[in-house]
């Protein structure tokens, strides 16, 4: 297999595995309900023992892209979180809080009160899909870094990837077009815990908020989702010569979906799962919702990162150096280690296989009240 | 201080909390298993109630290692940006695989060990535990690979195109996973995990038994606790034998600092403190040779002949082969004259090997905290000894029912749990304040390996982090004692 296909099997797997942290963050939406004033405490719980059965899926993802994303394109690594260093820190202080919350909120001996640990899920579910959504977001508007490998061999300044500005990252709050991907994702996902909540949670009190959630959302979540697309479709593109060289091009994300009909299709089909699941959500008796809007999620953001990579795209852009810019070609690692990471990624089916078949064993029976007063094994 | 102490600080801070909660996942993994297996094997309600009380101790536990483990992984990359990149392509492949292959294994199956006991069968759940302990394991070997990686990087090739150390064939991942350096690690962690696991149950047990109750829980627990700390000390001893040979072989400089060796040579005296020495002691641990050479640090900085003959030049030698090198790359990566380029690669090769000693300002740098690593060594080896004694009177105890009456004992065991800790947080001293300056072993020292950020950026994550951390910890250790204190649910006629 050639150095290019393996490049693009890892962007493929990159895009699946953000696709499917995307999908997982239903945990972070369902939390956003830690707060809601309608349910008792007793709800609340059944709300927080249902994610917390699945919080480390989602948790374990993140981990994973970020080493998958080390492992196949480690400049992204190095330039990313090195540079956009306030944004990587915030998101990741919030899952810290997130991966103690669940253990430690209902212990007397906990200090801070349970109030303090649902705040915190709470703040992990606004802010982890809107920082993920912003940063996503500036694969399209760009960054401001340059990338100069000779630093190396300067020992007063040996740093290859440097950021530009002292806001190191937090500069991106003030694009507007990354900010509009940042609340769209707020709202998918909040959709997404609701659709779960739906499917996971017996209680009717709890079902009728989680229908009102969604019914809340439909409006906002088209009018960001389509406004971000249309602006995408109609912006300048971060585009790459035969040569390597990256220069503007007007409408480039137009053109890559034109280009890549199979990308539209998959965006087309997403879009589509994921309204399905929100009407069956709003409008109908149906609890199955979440079957479609996770698949649906799935394909959108697979789409989405594959017109940022794919047809000659720079997908890291650097607004300051276009020539920074970080395409598939020239961030990802060696030949060989993509071949030995491909060989590794033939176990990802076994896992999802194993993954699957434990969670339908732990939820053939949905979460209600008795079992949240009864169990002793809960959070 | 400037930007590389504090990404250290905060690395290392990071680094030793994480290690506070990982050795106890590990061992306790396996005494819970233990006793869940007797619990299904002899269908003895018993033990499904020890196994439960020792698992929800367990999870308040293992929550802080993952919020730890997170802010680990992505330091990397926030504040070890030239790092990434330079070893990006060795280094991370492990870390990924690590989150295939183990972090689901333990996240899912912690979901249906914690929730599952009314959900799914007994083999099911029992199955599930087993596999949180073994996802555990398997992360430490990735994990450790990729570490061992660092101390001894093999299997690599400098490529001046993309400025990066680059996997040399597909073959050579093998060399990687296979590193001798990262399989002792992984034995010496993994069982040293073990000792911790099973200092804590004895301990544990001990209370009870000092207080007199859940007395029958605590004997029967207290047996498990020391049978699965003794094989790990066991284990523990034979694994450190290895990495001190290893050291010798990769990391002489890292020896001679644990050691205080500050002139070397045949058959060198082991220092056990200050003033007392045990004739050719060192060689022989070192060397497997009662009268192998062991290079000091004076040796080390002057150049050696070492026991295979390969005369090794001094650190200003390597030095200045590494600045040839370094020049020889800015001349290749500039010029756009082909002859110009090819001199510059000719004069890259025969001097990369030595490209991160031309980095360094002064000899000296190749020397690292004498003083840190020396001590850590001895209290690593003196604590570990001691837990190994005292888990040893324990079995004795329970044999010869002495319990009940060897209270200084249980008194004992009960201090041994910090000391457990003690001991772990010295023996990561010895490994990374030991490796100083390199970041990677001989190839990339500290200060390149940076991101650009201001001290202050670093300064203010170091102290938020720390603040969160210690929060967290004394949380965990609050709730851990009101879980002990409430006890496991046995029957009455066991309390």
């Amino acid at each position: 297999m050639s150095y290019e296909f393996l490049q693009n099997y890892w962007w493929c797997l990159i895009a699946l595995l953000g696709g499917l942290l995307v999908a997982l963050m239903f945990v972070q939406g369902a939390n956003l309900h830690l707060g809601n004033r309608v349910l008792s405490d007793i709800q609340k719980r059944m709300i927080l023992n249902s994610t917390g059965r699945k919080w480390e899926l989602t948790f374990t993802t993140l981990v994973t892209f970020g080493g998958a994303f080390f492992a196949s394109f480690p400049l992204f690594y190095s330039t990313s979180f090195g540079g956009a260093y306030w944004v990587w820190v915030l998101l990741l202080i919030t899952f810290v809080f997130q991966a103690v919350a669940y253990e430690f909120q209902n212990k007397k001996e906990n200090l801070l009160g349970v109030k303090s640990f649902r705040v915190a899920l709470m703040c992990n579910g606004f802010l982890a899909p809107f920082l993920v959504g912003t940063a996503v977001g500036t694969f399209f508007t760009g960054s401001d870094f340059t990338v100069n490998k000779v630093a190396i061999t300067d020992p007063s300044a040996p740093v290859i990837s440097t950021w530009g500005n002292a806001w190191h990252g937090l500069e991106a709050l003030g694009q507007y077009h990354a900010v509009l991907l940042g609340c769209t994702l707020v709202l998918l996902t909040a959709i997404l815990g609701a659709l779960y909540v739906l499917n996971n949670v017996s209680d009717d009190d709890i079902n009728a908020q989680m229908r009102r959630t969604i019914k809340l959302s439909i409006i906002p979540f088209l009018v960001f989702f389509l406004g971000w697309t249309v602006i995408l479709l109609c912006r300048d593109g971060y585009a790459v010569s035969a040569d390597g060289t990256v220069f503007m091009e007007h409408y480039k994300y137009l053109h890559n979906l034109l280009a890549m009909p199979a990308v539209l299709v998959m965006l087309l089909a997403g879009v589509v799962l994921v309204l399905y699941s929100i009407w069956i959500g709003a409008f109908t008796k149906s609890r199955k919702g979440i079957w479609f809007a996770m698949p649906g999620t799935v394909l959108v953001v697979m789409a989405v990162f594959f017109l940022a990579g794919f047809n000659n795209t720079a997908y890291y852009p650097s607004c300051t150096d276009l020539q920074s810019s970080l395409t598939i070609r020239n961030s990802s690692s060696s030949y060989f280690t993509l071949q030995v990471m491909s060989c590794v990624s033939l176990l990802i089916p076994f896992v999802v296989a194993y993954i699957a078949y434990a969670w339908h064993q732990m939820d053939r029976k949905k979460i209600t009240a008795e079992e949240i007063t009864a169990e002793e094994h809960k959070y | 201080m400037d930007v590389v102490i504090w990404s250290r600080i905060q690395f290392a801070m990071t680094a030793a909390y994480h290690w506070l909660f990982v050795p106890l996942t590990l061992g306790l993994a396996l005494a819970m298993a233990v006793m869940e297996t007797l619990y299904v094997v002899k269908k003895d309600p018993f033990w499904k109630k020890a196994a439960q009380f020792w698992i929800k101790l367990f999870a308040i536990n293992f929550a802080v290692g993952i919020a730890t483990g997170i802010i680990l992984e992505f330091e990397f990359g926030t504040n070890w940006s030239n790092y990434s990149w330079m070893v990006g392509d060795m280094f991370g492949a492990p870390l990924a695989i690590e989150g295939i292959l183990a972090f689901f294994m333990e996240a899912t199956f912690f979901a249906v060990m914690f929730f599952g006991w009314n959900k799914v069968s007994p083999k099911f759940h029992l199955a599930s535990t087993w596999l949180t302990g073994i996802g555990a394991t398997i992360s430490a070997y990735w994990i450790l690979v990729a570490n061992g990686w660092m101390q001894n990087p093999v299997g690599t090739t400098f490529n001046p195109d993309t400025v990066r150390s680059e996997m040399a064939s597909a073959a050579a991942f093998w060399e990687v996973i296979s590193n001798p350096v990262a399989v002792s690690k992984f034995c010496h962690a993994v069982t040293s995990g073990w000792v911790t696991g099973g200092i804590f149950v004895v301990g544990v047990s001990a209370w009870y038994l000092l207080k007199n109750r859940h007395v029958e829980f605590a004997r029967r627990s207290l047996l498990i606790g020391a049978i699965v700390g003794l094989v790990g000390s066991g284990t523990v001893m034979l694994s450190g034998d290895s990495s001190g040979v290893h050291a010798a072989e990769f990391q002489p400089m890292k020896l001679a600092a644990a050691e205080g060796l500050v002139d070397g040579g045949n058959g060198a005296a082991f220092t056990i403190v200050p003033g007392i020495k045990v004739p050719h002691m060192l060689s022989l641990l070192a060397t497997h040779d009662w009268n192998g050479f062991v290079p000091g640090i004076n040796d080390i900085l002057k150049g050696y002949t070492d026991n295979n003959g390969n005369v090794v030049p001094s650190v200003a030698e390597k030095m200045a082969m590494g600045r040839r090198a370094l020049d020889a790359l800015a001349v290749y990566r500039e010029t756009e004259d082909p002859m110009v380029k090819a001199m510059a690669e000719a004069v890259l090769d025969d001097n990369v090997q030595y490209m991160g000693y031309g980095h360094l300002s002064a000899p000296e740098d190749v020397v690292p905290p004498v003083g840190v690593v020396f001590w850590s060594f001895r209290f690593m080896i003196g604590l570990g000894m001691l837990i190994a004694l005292v888990l040893l009177l324990a079995l004795i105890a329970v044999w010869k029912d002495k319990l009940g009456s060897w209270k200084w004992l249980l008194w004992a065991s009960i201090i041994c749990i910090p000391l457990a800790y003690i001991c772990g947080q010295c023996g990561w001293m010895v490994a990374e304040v030991g490796r100083q300056p390199w970041t990677i072993q001989g190839l990339l020292p500290v200060n390149v390996a940076i991101s650009s950020l201001s001290t202050g950026a670093v300064k203010t994550t170091f102290f938020v982090f720390l603040a969160v951390f210690a929060l967290f910890l004394v949380i965990e250790i609050r709730i851990m004692l009101g879980a002990i204190r409430k006890g496991p649910e046995v029957e009455p006629k066991d309390a």
